[in-house]
C-alpha cells in the first residue's frame, strides 16, 4: 500500500539510471543515513559504538572488497586477511614516516599499496581458476602474515610485534584514530569512509567494469571471445578488491582496535569475511552490510544468551558451541536461501509491493 | 649479489659440504610428505566422486581422532574403539548426505564448497564440545625409536606412517579398480548424469565415498595425533594438504602421494637451507608458494585431467 512505484515516471536518463529509482527507497535510504549519522551518535553508548558498530563498518568494507572479487568477478579468494594486513601495516608505516600527512590520504595510499600487492598475487588468476585459485590465494594469506610477523621493519622494530595506531586528526584537533580518540569520532569517521566507498563500489559494479567482471564470472572464455580483455579485467578486480580490503585492514588497526599484530589477520579472518559475503549474498553490495551485521552480532548474541538465561557456562564451551551454531547457520542459509540475505530483502520488497492485495 | 649468495650459493655449499645431513633432511621431508598425502587422499576421494571440494576433511581428521582418543580414554580396547569410530564416521557420512548434500543438488560448486566449510565449523565445535579441547596424547603402539642407514637418521614412527599411507593407497586403488562399488564410483566421477541413467544411485555412492573419506581421515588422524597429540592444530595440517592437492591434481590419487612427497621434501629443505636468508618459519607458507609456482606452468596440477573448456 505504501510501497508503490505506480505514478513515478522516469522522464530523464538520469532518473532512469538512479541507484534508487523509487522515491520510497530514497526516503528510506535518507532515513537510514540520518539514523546512522545523527541518531546513533546521539543515543548510542560508547560500548555499542566501539565494539559493535565500528567492527561492523570495518567488516562491511572488507566484505565489499571480497564481494567485488568473488561475487562479481567470480574469483574465489581466501587471502582477504593477508590483504587487510597489507593495508594495516602500510598505513602504519606511512603515518609514522610522514606524521603530517592527513589520515584520509594515509588510508587511501595504504589501500593503493594493498592493491599493488593484490595485483601481484592475482597474476596466477590468468592461468588458473576455481578452487585451484582459491588454494593459490592461500599463498598470499600465509606469506603476507608471515612477512609482517617476521621482519621487524614493518612494525618499526617494536619488540612485541604489535603496532599501535598513533592519534591522528582528520582536521584541526578532531582525533579519529588510535586509543585516545572518542568512540563517537571513530564511529563517524568510519561511517563516512564506508558510505563513500560503498557508493563508489555500487557505481563501479553498475558501470562498464562491473559488467565486464560479471561476464568473466559467468563464463570467462565467452567473455574473452566477445572482446573483454582478461588481463585487465581480472587484475583490476584483484586491485579494486585489495584496495577495499586494504582500507578495511587499516581501519581495523587504526579505528577499531587501536593496536594490532599480524596474527590478527590470520586465515580465520579470511573465512569470516567469506562467510559475510556468502551469507549476505554473492554479487550484492547491500548483502555485504547484511552479512557483516549478521556475523558481527551472532557471536555477541551467542555469548550473551547463557547470561540472559541465568546459566553459568564455561568460556571455552561457549566458544565451541559458537562454532557449532555458526556452522549450522551457514548450512541453514545455504540450503534455505543460497543467494543470501540480500535476496531475502529483495523478496520482502516484492511482497511489499503487492501487499495487502497479493492477487 | 648478497641476496643471490644467501639464496643459492650458501645452501649449495651447505648441501655439498654435508651431504649426509642433506639426505637426512630430504628423507625426513619425504616421510613427512607421506603424512600430508594421507590427509590429501580424503580430499581427492570426495572430489573425484562428487566434484565437491570438501573443506571439512581437516575437521573430519580432528573429529575422528578426538572420537578415537575419547573412546580409548573411556577404557575401550583399541580395536573396539577403532571400529566404533569407523561407525561414527559412516554415520556422519550418512547424515552429511541426508541433511546437506541432497538439499544442495544442482547448486554451483562454490555453494557446495561453502557448505563443507559450514560442516567443518560444526564438526570442530561439536568434537571439542563433546571431548574437550585439551591436547591429548595418542599412543597406538607405534615404536618411537629411530635408526641410521649409512648415517642417515630415520625415525620408526615416520616409517610406519609412510608404510600405512602406502598400504592405504594400494587398498584404495584395488577398491577403485576391481570392485563393483569402485566401478560405480569411477562412473559417477566421470559423468554424474550418465551414471544415473545406467542405474547407479548417486546418493548411495556419495554416502560410500564420504564414509571412505571418513575412514581415511581416521587413519590420518591417528597418525598425526600420534605425532603431534590430538588437538585443534590438526585442522591446520589439513590446510597444508591443500597445496599437496593442487600440486598433484584434484582428481589423482597417485598425484596426492607424489604431491605430498614434493611438498614434504621441499618444505623441509627450504626451512633448513633458506631460514638463514629469510628468517625462520618458512614452513608456514613455502608449500603454498611452491604449489602456486607449479600451477602457473601446469594449471591442472601434475596428474590432473587436462582441463578442456567449451562454450
Amino acid at each position: 500500500m505504501i510501497y508503490r512505484d505506480a505514478g513515478q515516471f522516469k522522464t530523464s536518463y538520469a532518473s532512469d539510471q538512479a541507484i534508487l529509482p523509487i522515491s520510497q527507497d530514497r526516503w528510506f535510504m535518507l532515513g537510514l543515513l540520518f539514523l546512522a549519522f545523527v541518531v546513533i551518535p546521539l543515543i548510542g553508548s560508547d560500548y555499542w559504538l566501539s565494539t559493535i558498530l565500528v567492527p561492523f563498518l570495518v567488516f562491511s568494507l572488507a566484505a565489499i572488497g571480497l564481494n567485488i572479487l568473488t561475487g562479481y568477478a567470480g574469483l574465489v579468494s581466501l587471502g582477504t586477511g593477508g590483504f587487510m594486513a597489507c593495508g594495516a601495516f602500510a598505513a602504519y608505516k606511512i603515518t609514522t614516516a610522514f606524521p603530517e600527512l592527513n589520515i584520509v590520504l594515509v588510508f587511501l595510499s595504504s589501500g593503493v599499496i594493498a592493491a599493488g600487492v593484490g595485483i601481484l598475487f592475482g597474476l596466477p588468476s590468468l592461468r588458473i581458476k576455481g578452487f585451484y585459485l582459491a588454494v593459490a590465494t592461500l599463498a598470499a594469506q600465509f606469506f603476507l602474515v608471515w612477512m609482517f610477523n617476521k621482519f621487524p621493519w614493518f612494525t618499526n622494530y617494536s619488540p612485541s610485534g604489535v603496532i599501535s595506531a598513533p592519534p591522528r586528526a582528520i582536521w584541526g584537533d578532531v582525533i579519529v584514530t588510535g586509543a585516545t580518540a572518542t568512540p563517537h569520532a571513530r564511529y563517524l569517521f568510519a561511517l563516512g569512509m564506508v558510505v563513500i566507498l560503498a557508493l563508489m563500489a555500487k557505481n563501479m559494479v553498475r558501470a562498464n567494469i562491473g559488467r565486464e567482471w560479471m561476464a568473466v564470472r559467468d563464463m570467462d572464455i565467452a567473455a574473452e571471445i566477445i572482446g573483454i580483455p582478461m588481463l585487465r579485467t581480472k587484475l583490476l578486480a584483484f586491485a579494486v578488491s585489495s584496495f577495499y580490503c586494504g582500507v578495511a585492514g587499516a581501519a581495523w588497526a587504526f579505528i577499531y582496535t587501536g593496536s594490532v599484530e599480524a596474527l590478527a589477520f590470520d586465515i580465520n579472518r579470511s573465512f569470516q569475511v567469506l562467510f559475510m559475503v556468502i551469507i549476505g549474498g554473492l554479487g550484492s553490495i547491500l548483502g555485504c552490510f547484511l552479512g557483516a551485521a549478521f556475523i558481527v552480532l551472532l557471536p555477541i548474541f551467542i555469548s550473551n544468551v547463557p547470561g540472559i538465561l541465568g546459566v553459568n557456562v564455561a568460556v571455552d564451551l561457549v566458544s565451541h558451541v559458537e562454532f557449532m551454531i555458526l556452522g549450522i547457520l551457514i548450512l541453514f542459509f545455504l540450503i534455505v536461501e543460497p543467494h543470501g540475505l540480500a535476496r531475502l530483502w529483495q523478496i520482502a520488497k516484492e511482497k511489499l509491493r503487492l501487499w495487502p492485495f497479493p492477487h | 649479489m648478497q641476496v643471490l649468495q644467501a639464496f643459492i650459493w650458501d645452501p649449495l655449499v651447505f648441501i655439498f659440504s654435508d651431504f649426509q645431513f642433506f639426505l637426512t633432511i630430504l628423507i625426513g621431508g619425504l616421510l613427512n610428505g607421506f603424512m600430508y598425502s594421507l590427509v590429501a587422499l580424503g580430499f581427492v576421494l570426495i572430489f573425484k566422486a562428487s566434484g565437491v571440494f570438501n573443506f571439512a576433511q581437516g575437521a573430519m581428521v580432528l573429529f575422528a581422532a578426538l572420537t578415537f582418543v575419547g573412546l580409548l580414554e573411556m577404557g575401550w580396547p583399541m580395536w573396539l574403539a577403532f571400529i566404533a569410530t569407523v561407525g561414527v564416521m559412516v554415520l556422519l557420512a550418512y547424515l552429511v548426505e541426508r541433511l546437506v548434500l541432497s538439499k544442495l543438488v544442482n547448486q554451483p560448486p562454490i555453494t557446495l564448497f561453502m557448505a563443507t566449510i559450514g560442516i567443518a565449523y560444526f564438526l570442530d565445535g561439536f568434537g571439542q564440545t563433546i571431548w574437550g579441547s585439551e591436547v591429548k596424547p595418542l599412543d597406538v603402539g607405534i615404536p618411537r625409536g629411530g635408526f641410521e642407514i649409512g648415517q642417515v637418521y630415520i625415525t620408526e614412527f615416520e616409517l610406519v606412517a609412510a608404510a600405512t599411507s602406502g598400504v592405504l593407497v594400494a587398498v584404495l586403488a584395488v577398491f577403485f579398480q576391481k570392485t563393483r562399488i569402485g566401478r560405480a564410483l569411477r562412473a559417477v566421477a566421470d559423468d554424474h548424469q550418465a551414471a544415473m541413467s545406467v542405474g547407479i544411485s548417486l546418493r548411495t555412492i556419495w554416502v560410500i565415498v564420504w564414509s571412505v573419506a571418513g575412514i581415511v581421515a581416521l587413519v590420518a588422524g591417528i597418525m598425526w595425533g600420534g605425532k603431534l597429540g590430538v588437538q585443534f592444530s590438526l585442522v591446520l595440517v589439513a590446510l597444508k594438504a591443500l597445496p599437496v592437492l593442487i600440486l598433484g591434481g584434484f582428481t589423482s590419487i597417485p598425484g596426492a602421494i607424489i604431491g605430498g612427497l614434493i611438498i614434504g621434501a621441499g618444505e623441509n629443505i627450504a626451512e633448513v637451507f633458506w631460514s638463514g636468508a629469510l628468517g625462520g618459519g618458512v614452513q608456514d607458507w613455502f608449500a603454498y608458494v611452491l604449489a602456486l609456482g607449479f600451477l602457473v606452468f601446469r594449471p591442472q596440477g601434475l596428474f590432473g585431467e587436462k582441463i578442456i573448456e567449451r562454450i
